[in-house]
């Protein structure tokens, strides 16, 4: 069986290359900045599993110190943008088709082998099927463009290395918060802003309830970075209690839309690094938060339509 | 009062994030804060940050399609889908954006989340073909590159985020089941995963409105002559 295990030996091999041609690239100034923290993130896909709680702590608060004293710089790019336009004039629209190799092989590949019998080969590890399709659709794609381009033996790995330099240590902060996302649940604090929240509920009333239960989806979202951490705590708090047992509404309404609710605060908040912090690095924004305020004219109208939601069709 | 005593910690986010230190500062800071004032030592702490980090690692597998992009990069690839888009007469930044975010939403609902996204999609086709429709529209400068690419993933997210719960197999489903499970209330993942249908459209009608609007701002630049 294929398993994730092997998927993530695949991409700390990626980032242990990213270290080593880290270390050897003269035209940026902090190379062994960039070497250590791409060689620390491959061991922790490598051999995350083997080292134990406490050591992999240890690994986080390096990363931590690389970035906070700015130890990680960019090299020169390998090729001009000029250069590069009269490639694109000389091969055409075809240089989209490696693009498609890889999200065909996804797409196609998962729904091949979930609603086939293929899913009865065990072939590949339950729930992880289209992160290794799209590992092995990259390698199909590497594939086909060393026999139609016959790019240098390094290039790919140099490339990629130009874009990950880019995005930078955003690329780990995700893994961060997730972290602190599970130090929040285990010391309680979600747990405390509930019972906080359900003191400002005047009694009686359906719709104040419903509104706090949407907007404290989305303010705890926004304060954890993650809508997963806020719905347990508010359905504990107010969901199950108030909306559900006190007042009769539509379970099934109150737990989908009130986790839309949070969704509406992720697209707020720079916590939730993955989605807003990162694009904005790999684009090469200038503005850290630029992508947040493209969303800050959506998340809020759709925030208050999910209440009406809850409100209308919780309580037919 | 010690039970409030750990909201510290969510103190330390909130000031480190206004006054924009590293976030990879104000993170470890936070969680080492909440964690000791929770009562827990420090190797404690610092063992739960490690086996956190090492759970969500699965986050860090799209960025194997760096080789594939950087490659085709290297010959072309975003002056060639910037060219695709210029031989559009009527492909605008809002057209463009909105065909995207259903073809997200769609994708997502199906259970197919990722194999789109920022590095999979946004940087290698969507954001080079809608600076290349903006600047058709409005001539190309810093400020207008800045907005239409932040809109660009923005798209991305919204799609995303209201597509995948109609998709009954995913995580946030199966939570919520869980969470409601624990109170006696047994939920089919179905029965929840229908109720993400109205908020997904609502999400495209506004989403989908406030591209139209960008393509109108393209088209009327503040300051710009009549």
């Amino acid at each position: 069986m294929i398993t994730i295990q092997l998927v993530f030996y695949l991409i700390g091999g990626l980032f242990a290359a990213w270290a080593v041609l880290s270390a050897f690239d003269r035209t940026n100034p902090k190379r062994f900045g960039n070497a250590a923290f791409w060689g620390l993130i491959a061991l922790s896909l490598i051999a995350g599993h083997l080292l134990g709680d406490v050591a992999n702590g240890f690994l986080v608060l390096a990363l931590a110190a690389l970035a906070t004293f700015k130890l990680l710089g960019r090299g020169a790019p390998s090729t001009g943008d000029a250069e590069r336009a009269a490639a694109g004039e000389r091969f055409g629209n075809k240089l989209f088709l490696p693009i498609l190799v890889v999200l065909v092989t996804a797409v196609a590949g998962t729904l091949l082998y979930l609603y086939t019998p293929l899913q009865e080969t065990g072939l590949f590890e339950k729930n992880r099927e289209t992160f290794i399709l799209l590992c092995l659709g990259v390698l199909l794609a590497l594939a086909l463009i060393f026999a139609w381009l016959r790019p240098p033996l390094l290039a790919p790995i140099d490339e990629g290395r130009r874009l990950i330099d880019a995005v930078g240590w955003a690329a780990v902060l995700p893994l961060m918060l997730a972290a602190l996302g599970l130090v929040l649940a285990d010391t309680g604090v979600g747990k405390t802003i509930g019972s906080l929240l359900l003191t400002v509920i005047p009694e009686g009333t359906v719709l104040p309830a419903v509104i706090v239960f949407g907007v404290g989806m989305a303010l705890l979202t926004i304060l954890t970075g993650n809508a997963f951490a806020a719905f347990p705590v508010m359905a504990t708090a107010i969901g199950v209690p108030l909306l559900i047992q006190g007042y009769g509404g539509d379970a099934a309404v109150v737990g989908a839309i009130g986790m839309l609710a949070g969704f509406c605060g992720t697209l707020l908040t720079p916590m939730a690094a993955n989605f807003n912090l990162v694009p904005a690095a790999l684009l090469e924004l200038k503005d850290q938060n630029g992508v947040i305020k493209a969303q800050i004219g959506t998340a809020i109208p759709l925030l208050v339509v999910n209440i009406l939601f809850i409100y209308f069709f919780a309580f037919r | 009062m010690n039970q409030y005593l750990p909201l510290l910690g969510i103190v330390v986010v909130v000031l480190g994030f206004a006054l924009r230190f590293n976030p990879m500062l104000v993170v470890p800071a936070a969680a080492l804060t909440t964690g000791l004032l929770a009562g827990f030592d420090l190797i404690e702490v610092i063992g739960k940050l490690g086996k956190a980090f090492n759970d969500a690692r699965i986050i860090i597998i799209p960025w194997i399609v760096l080789p594939v992009i950087g490659l085709l990069e290297r010959y072309g690839l975003q002056q060639r889908a910037r060219a695709v888009i210029g031989g559009f007469k009527a492909a605008t930044v809002g057209r463009l954006l909105i065909l995207y975010l259903l073809y997200r939403q769609v994708i997502s609902a199906i259970g197919l989340h990722s194999t789109a996204g920022h590095p999979q999609t946004v940087r290698p086709l969507v954001a080079p073909m809608a600076l290349a429709a903006a600047e058709r529209q409005a001539g190309m400068d810093e400020e207008t590159g800045e907005k239409v690419k932040a809109y660009a993933a923005a798209t991305d997210n919204v799609g995303l985020f209201f597509g995948e719960d109609i998709f009954f197999a995913i995580g946030s489903i199966v939570l919520i089941q869980q969470t409601l499970e624990a109170y006696d209330i047994i939920l089919s993942p179905l029965e929840l995963a229908v109720w993400a249908i109205p908020t997904a459209i609502a999400a495209f009608i506004i989403h989908g409105a406030r591209l139209l609007m960008l393509d109108r701002s393209l088209r009327h630049p503040k300051g710009a002559r009549p």
